[in-house]
Parts: C-alpha cells; sequence; structure tokens
C-alpha cells in the first residue's frame, strides 16, 4: 500500500504523528542456481543507472595463518590474471564506471562493487577473469604484503580497533573469530604462491552466492551471470562451517592500557541469538530500547544527561556460526566507572522492569522504519540481500521477522533482556589509562583477571 | 502558491521542482515513487567559515543545539518523534553550510516537515542545554581528534598553512576555551542571524506528490517571520607568494603522512577550469589505475595510500570559493617526504604534457557512476539536490553536471595540473610520534 501525504493525525501537542506501522514494500527477487553451485539473486530497483553488487565466497579461516592468508588474498585479488595486469584490470574496471572491493573474514571472501547499469555485462566478465585466472603476481603481491604490514601498524594505533580486538578475544576467546589482526610479521611472512594455492582450493563456486540489484530486468542480469560464471569450477562438497564458538563466561574486566589516553573505549560483550531464534525478534527490540538509537535510554543518560560521551551504541553482530551483543561507549577518561555504572543500571532495568509501551512501540516503528529504509536503495538492498543469503535467508524470513517485530509483547521482551542483556551476562573490556579508572572500577566488581 | 518553476532533468526523473515561498525559504522537490520513503533535509547558509573571532566551533556547538529544543518539541523529542516514525535523523556542520536532515516512511513526511519548521521558527535555549552539549561537544572532538591517530588530519592542520584569513585558516571544530567561553547571547545572535528562512533550502526527495508535499510546506513553513538573509562575505585569499612548509608531530601516528594544498579554480568564476581540475583529482588518486595510487602505492612503494580532492572534506561541489586541491599520502617512516613530493610533482608534470589515449573517458565514466551512487537512497538525493541549490543556486545544476564532465577536454585536465607549481602551494608534513624514530 502507497502511504499518503496529509493523513497524520494530530496529537494532543500539535505534532502531527503518523497513524500505523511503518509499512514495508518487499522486493521481488529472481534467482537462479547453476551446476557448479553458484546461487544468483537478482532484483530489479531503477533509481539510478546502476547496478550493486555482492559476491559471497565461502572461504573458511580456522587457524591465524589461514586467517592472515585470507586477508592477504583480499588485498592482492585484483593483482593480475594470467591474462591481464593489476594496471589493466583497474582501467578495464574504470572504463565500465565501475569498483569492485574484495574482503575476507574468518567465514568467507566477499566482494563488493557496483557499475554503470549498461556496462553489467563488461564488469561480470571481468569478475570470471578474477575468479578463474587470478595469478597473484609475486611482484604485485610484495607490494600488498608491504602496504599491508604498515596498514595493520597503522590499525593498532586507533583506539577503536584495540578495543574491537579485545572485545572479541573477550567473546571467542582460542576460536577464529577471536584472532584479531594479524602481526605486521606475520603479514610479511606469506608467499604468492600460498595465495594461489588458497585460490585453486577455496575459491570456487560451490556455496558462492551473487546478487545483483539495480536498474536491470532480473532475467538479463541472471542470463549475463550464468554466461560469465557458468564455467567458474566447483568442489566436490560445500565447505563445512567452523565449529561454535566455547560457551562464553560472563563478568571480569579485561583491561588494554593506554597510558595518557584521553577518552576509555568502554565495551560490554555478551552472546546473542541467531537471526533465526524464536526470541531474536525480542531482543532486537529490548537492545533498541537500550541503545541501539539516538532515542534510547542509554544516550539519554550518559549523553543527553551526563555528557560522558558523544555517541554510545548498543548493537547485536552476527558471524556465520556465532552473534554477539557489544555495548561500546568512547567515554572521558574521568568518566569512565560512572559510566559503566549508567550502564549497568541501564542493562538492569532492561533485565529487571517492564518497558512501557510507548517506549515499545517508538523502538517498533524505529525498527520497521529503517528496514523499509535499508530495502530503499540499490545498495543497502543488495547488502541485506547477501547477508541473509550467507546463512540461508531471504526475503521470505525478513517478511516473517518485520512481521514478529509488529508482534511482540513487553513481556517477551523482560524475558529476552533477562536472558541476554542482564549484566550478569556481559563481560566488561576498556582500553584507557588504567591508573585512572581501575580503582573505581574494582569498587564496582570489575578487576582485570 | 509559490512561484514554481520544472526544469527538466535525468536524475529526478523529469520530476524536479524549485520554488520558493513568501519568507524567502527555497524549496527543492523531487518526487520518485519506486520506494515507499522520503528524504528531507534543510540547508541553512551558514558553515563554520562564517564564525565570529573569538567563537571557533560555535556553528558546530549551534547545531547541536537544533536538537535541544523548540516551541512545541522537547529535548531529546526531535529523535524520538523521527525515530518513532520508523525514521533516522542527523545533522553537520560544513565550511559554507549547516544541514539537518531525516530518511522516514512517507507517512511521516508531514512529521519532519512540523519538526523542521518548529525549530526554524522557535527554537528554545538554555543554559543547562548549552552546558550539556559542550561537554557532548568535547567528547566528540576526543573521539575524532585528540584522542585519534591522524585526528584532524589535514582539514584542521592545512588550512592555517595555505590560508592567513580566520574564516579560512581557523579550526572549525573549535578550541575548548572558546566553546566554552559560548553563551545563550551568541546563540541567540546566531540564530537571528544565520536560521533565516531567506537564508535556508528545504529538499524533499522520493515517495511524494509535489503539490501535496509543496501544500505541507506552505502549511508548516509559511508562517515562519521573514527576516532579511545576511550578506555573505567574499572569502577570497591573494594568491600565496611561494611555497609554504609547516611540521607538526602526532603523538599518536605510527606512520608519517604528507597533505599538499594549491588554490583550487573558483567554482562561480571559473567553472570549467574547476570541473578539469574535479576530474583531475580523479584520475591522480581515484582506483588503481589512477596515476599517483600506481606510482606512490603500488609501483614505487613510497606511499601506504594517497588521496587527491578538492573541498575541504573532499567534496568539491558543497564549498564557495576558495578551496584547495588538496593530495594526501601516508608513507613509511623509511621514506624521505621529499620523495613523495617529487615523485608527486614529476606525475603532474607528466599529466601537464597530456593526458594518455582513453584515459579521459574511463576517469569521467567512473566519476559519473561515483556521483549516481550518491542519489541511489532518498536521503543522499535530497541532500545533493538541497546542496547544489544552495551551494550553486541552482538544485538541476546536479543534472547538467553529468553534461557538463563529459565535455570536458585532456588539454583542461593538462592544463589543471600544469597550475599545482611548487610556488602555488602549502606542504603540511605529520612526523609520526609512536614508536621508533623521533
Amino acid at each position: 500500500m502507497r502511504s499518503e501525504q496529509g493523513l497524520s493525525a494530530v496529537g494532543p501537542t500539535g505534532v502531527p504523528v503518523p497513524e500505523g506501522l511503518p509499512s514495508l514494500r518487499l522486493p521481488r527477487a529472481s534467482e537462479r542456481g547453476v551446476p557448479s553451485g553458484l546461487r544468483t539473486i537478482a532484483v530489479r530497483r531503477a533509481g539510478v543507472p546502476l547496478v550493486e553488487l555482492r559476491l559471497r565466497v565461502p572461504l573458511r579461516a580456522a587457524t591465524r595463518r589461514q586467517q592472515t592468508r585470507a586477508l592477504l588474498l583480499g588485498e592482492s585479488f585484483f593483482s593480475g590474471t594470467t591474462d591481464r595486469s593489476a594496471a589493466e584490470i583497474a582501467a578495464a574496471l574504470q572504463g565500465l564506471g565501475g569498483a569492485l572491493h574484495a574482503s575476507t573474514d574468518a567465514d568467507a571472501l566477499t566482494i563488493s562493487g557496483s557499475v554503470l547499469a549498461v556496462e553489467l555485462r563488461g564488469l561480470l566478465r571481468l569478475l570470471a577473469e578474477v575468479l578463474t585466472a587470478n595469478a597473484y603476481p609475486p611482484r604485485e603481491v610484495a607490494t600488498q604484503r608491504a602496504k599491508l604490514a604498515e596498514q595493520v601498524l597503522i590499525a593498532r594505533s586507533q583506539p577503536e580497533t584495540l578495543a574491537r580486538e579485545a572485545a572479541a578475544r573477550r567473546l571467542f576467546r582460542a576460536h577464529p573469530y577471536g584472532f584479531g589482526l594479524p602481526e605486521p610479521e606475520e603479514v610479511r611472512s606469506v608467499q604468492a604462491g600460498e595465495l594461489r594455492g588458497l585460490h585453486e582450493r577455496s575459491v570456487r563456486a560451490t556455496g558462492a552466492v551473487l546478487v545483483l540489484v539495480g536498474d536491470v530486468p532480473p532475467g538479463r542480469a541472471l542470463d549475463a551471470a550464468e554466461e560469465a560464471l557458468g564455467e567458474w569450477a566447483a568442489l566436490p562438497a560445500p565447505p563445512a562451517a567452523l565449529a561454535s564458538p566455547p560457551s562464553f563466561s560472563p563478568g571480569g574486566l579485561v583491561q588494554v592500557d593506554r597510558p595518557d589516553a584521553l577518552q576509555t573505549n568502554v565495551r560490554l560483550v555478551g552472546p546473542a541469538p541467531a537471526r533465526q531464534a524464536a526470541d531474536y525478534p525480542a531482543l532486537v527490540l529490548a537492545n533498541t530500547v537500550f541503545g541501539g538509537y539516538f532515542s534510547s535510554r542509554l544516550v539519554a543518560n550518559i549523553r543527553e544527561d551526563k555528557g560522558y560521551t558523544y555517541s554510545p551504541h548498543s548493537g547485536l553482530e552476527h558471524a556465520e556460526v556465532a552473534s554477539s551483543l557489544v555495548v561500546a561507549a568512547e567515554v572521558e577518561t574521568e568518566a569512565t566507572a560512572a559510566a559503566v555504572l549508567e550502564t549497568l543500571y541501564e542493562l538492569g532495568r532492561m533485565a529487571t522492569t517492564r518497558v512501557g509501551s510507548d517506549e515499545l512501540d517508538a523502538a517498533r516503528r524505529y525498527l520497521l522504519g529503517a528496514l523499509a529504509l535499508s530495502l530503499a536503495s540499490q545498495a543497502g538492498l543488495a547488502s541485506t540481500l547477501s547477508a541473509l543469503a550467507a546463512v540461508g535467508l531471504d526475503l521470505a524470513w525478513l517478511d516473517a521477522y518485520a512481521r514478529a517485530l509488529a508482534r511482540v509483547g513487553p513481556e517477551e521482551v523482560l524475558e529476552a533482556s533477562r536472558r541476554w542483556l542482564a549484566p550478569s551476562r556481559l563481560g566488561l573490556v576498556c582500553v584507557g589509562d588504567g591508573s585512572r579508572y581501575l580503582a573505581a572500577l574494582d569498587a564496582l566488581g570489575y578487576s582485570p583477571a | 502558491m509559490p512561484a514554481r518553476r520544472r526544469p527538466s532533468t535525468p536524475v529526478a526523473a523529469g520530476a524536479l521542482e524549485v520554488a520558493t515561498l513568501r519568507n524567502g525559504l527555497r524549496v527543492v522537490l523531487a518526487p520518485d515513487r519506486s520506494s515507499a520513503v522520503v528524504g528531507v533535509a534543510v540547508f541553512y547558509d551558514v558553515g563554520f567559515r562564517s564564525e565570529p573571532e573569538g567563537r571557533t566551533g560555535f556553528a558546530h556547538l549551534f547545531e547541536h543545539l537544533m536538537f535541544q529544543g523548540s516551541e512545541h518539541v522537547g529535548k531529546m523529542q526531535h529523535a524520538h518523534y523521527v525515530q518513532g516514525a520508523g525514521g533516522t535523523l542527523n545533522g553537520s556542520t560544513h565550511p559554507d553550510f549547516t544541514n539537518y536532515f531525516e530518511a522516514l516512511p512517507a507517512n511521516a513526511l508531514e512529521l519532519a516537515l512540523f519538526l523542521e519548521a518548529d525549530r526554524m521558527r522557535s527554537l528554545v535555549l538554555s543554559e543547562e542545554n548549552l552546558a550539556n552539549q559542550v561537554a557532548v561537544v568535547e567528547n566528540e572532538i576526543r573521539v575524532n581528534v585528540l584522542n585519534q591517530p591522524y585526528g584532524g588530519f589535514p582539514w584542521i592542520l592545512l588550512p592555517p598553512v595555505a590560508f592567513d584569513t580566520f574564516a579560512n585558516a581557523h579550526n572549525g571544530y573549535g578550541d575548548f576555551a572558546e566553546l566554552e567561553a559560548a553563551t545563550l547571547e551568541d546563540a541567540r545572535d546566531f540564530f537571528e542571524r544565520y536560521y533565516a528562512p531567506s537564508n535556508a533550502v528545504l529538499a524533499l526527495a522520493g515517495d511524494l506528490d509535489a503539490d501535496r508535499a509543496l501544500a505541507l510546506v506552505e502549511k508548516h513553513f509559511g508562517d515562519v517571520p521573514a527576516r532579511p538573509a545576511p550578506d555573505h562575505p567574499d572569502l577570497r585569499e591573494p594568491e600565496i607568494s611561494g611555497e609554504r612548509r609547516k611540521e607538526v608531530v602526532d603523538r599518536l601516528a605510527p606512520t608519517p603522512a604528507l597533505a599538499v594544498g594549491w588554490r583550487a579554480p573558483d567554482p562561480d568564476r571559473e567553472p570549467d577550469e574547476f570541473l578539469a581540475a574535479v576530474v583531475l583529482a580523479e584520475a591522480l588518486a581515484e582506483g588503481d589505475a589512477s596515476r599517483l595510487r600506481r606510482r606512490l602505492v603500488l609501483d614505487e612503494r613510497l606511499a601506504v595510500d594517497v588521496e587527491a580532492y578538492l573541498g575541504l572534506f573532499g567534496d568539491p561541489f558543497e564549498q564557495r570559493a576558495p578551496m584547495l586541491f588538496t593530495v594526501t599520502a601516508t608513507h613509511p617512516r623509511e621514506v624521505d617526504p621529499d620523495r613523495v613530493l617529487a615523485a608527486i610533482d614529476d606525475e603532474l608534470r607528466r599529466v601537464a604534457e597530456g593526458v594518455e589515449p582513453g584515459e579521459l573517458a574511463r576517469v569521467v565514466a567512473r566519476l559519473e557512476a561515483q556521483l549516481l551512487r550518491r542519489l541511489d537512497h532518498v536521503m543522499g538525493r535530497a541532500l545533493q539536490l538541497g546542496m547544489f541549490q544552495l551551494v550553486r543556486g541552482d538544485a538541476a545544476a546536479l543534472d547538467e553536471l553529468f553534461g557538463r564532465l563529459r565535455q570536458v577536454r585532456g588539454d583542461d585536465v593538462a592544463a589543471a595540473a600544469a597550475a599545482l607549481r611548487p610556488d602555488r602551494r602549502a606542504i603540511l608534513e605529520l612526523r609520526a610520534g609512536q614508536g621508533g624514530g623521533s
């Protein structure tokens, strides 16, 4: 249903608040599989004459060495094929108005990009060439290796990176999700031959999902994908997922020292259910009320009331075999313990008292609206479809999820909060000048293990 | 009804309209019914280049105060209303404007118009909220600048080397002492002077009917009292006389960096030269086929990263003159910055001798795709149209840009490169203060 302007109810304050819940207009997705195991999903969204592309290839990295290799493979992905140099690939791409970027995590290689819609065929042919005839020329790989080693150093100088790594270690311990960035020496020890070997073994069509969204008829997009990528080689069987991480033991403090830091990067972390879990919609609502948006309790408290921080936030993060809750705030050093106390208070309030119906409805409308907004652009729709397809979900799931968001009540939110948001279920991570707040955190019951 | 005109435009599918209310508010409407959402953006023609001496950071602090309540909307209520209707919101402060924007389900359009009109008409200011937002802004500066390697590089650090006047040279985030000295009186004056409807542009894009939307705009903004728009000072400065160079130490940075800035062509007075410079920046540093990336990062390994752009934040279309053409490079400690500079100079010299066959066409194709990508989402579309209306005086100039880019010739790009001479440049060297070395 199309919404019309001018139908807003005028509330007691004269503010024209729209009635009802934001409606979701789900697009129609077309899909085709080829014998090699590649699935392609295409959606027509006109808007601008572009096409957005996401290709996700399962690439499991279970050891530090494998993760470092995968990272360098992503950096070197467009370094040259048997037919073309890196410069020739980049120039061809540019001429299509295109861009492609490769990245990896412990689960997969993801290639993201966009192109002028009239050049989609050219982009897919170029992608096919890189997938099937990647040469990883030693000279170019050496350049990417040196660059990556420097980039690791730069990333490690960012306090947010240190906090992200410490939070991942706290959540996943020795599991591959907990490794963080490699050391520069680890990067420097990877050889071009290893990348060729990894590509040959793992960058295959089996289990891969290609998403194309843009100003092109789905049938034509699917034909172009099949024509370009139909010959991409398969594996005998789809790669197994990584093992599940060990169970999380809550409590305690992980302190990463940054002497003279002006702010402390505070993280409260814990496990969360996967998107398919029965209590997932209730937790998403609970998290939103607590700290998932600007109108949340956490922002009202530690930013708008106390001024301790600029942008506190709480969110759910998903990898293929684990999901987690991360509460994050960069707070003024002097206010570290006070900010932790207020955050624990707000978490505790979620876990012990029912949220009001106004507060819950606001979060509900926000989430449904955010979903509608994320589907209203080529880039947003492509990313959403790709993330869902990675774990076997589709638009039908999204529809059911939206319906669940519309219906979850305060009792279920309380139950989900008690299970996942209670302070007793989480662990604390701080990156900052510990000499100025550790004693105060100790008084709250948090001391470094 | 307000005066309207209807230019033809490929970007907005032939449906772009511009109107002006009696109080001077300019309204841009870009209907696109392919999704059920709308983008709403209000641009005020005041940025941090207009803030008074002794009040650095005030334009940005004032942006925060715009979220602290108005006659019918309490503190935090603006966000509550927008998000509670399924929308997202933000504001941002730039050299030449400050904008406030929301993306929402289409049935919340009137709500967004009400909220924007309410704070344009009757902002409510209090000592308590001012003190709270000074603290929030200081924490924003800690996150983005003081506690961050390369914080403020080069946008805070390069302008004082390249420019001499307060407007162009000062730090738009502001000094803590000057932020803390800000008073409610300052805020009232700033609002009175710069937040007049005649000094603003409202842009709407997405699932809306132009006639009905314009009627709603008239309903909510029509009675905002007219005030004269302030004069906009000419901020141009004389060309610098000879190369300037400055060094800073970043105690948190692990690797040195370099920024080089030249005065870019004036987008209003030299529009063709300006566009050629935009194409040159793209040819120098966008993607692995670009000249400086290829040479500095991939072939000679003199740099880890290199960028080239016009405008303080990398958007050439958001600023009036003067603005800088900036090249930045992050480089390994072992590489002397003068080697990086020499390679940049050499590459500029080669472009000045002429672009390669095919180079111009592929650079323009990519630039076009990048500009289109900004218009993918209704929010981006409202922001771009509002910005072009405010800065260039014409939202339709956004559409015309595509045709004009295709007319840029190789000789124009060569001339743009020839203009980036050593005697016209300001150089900022950032020394790495962390780990080994100095």
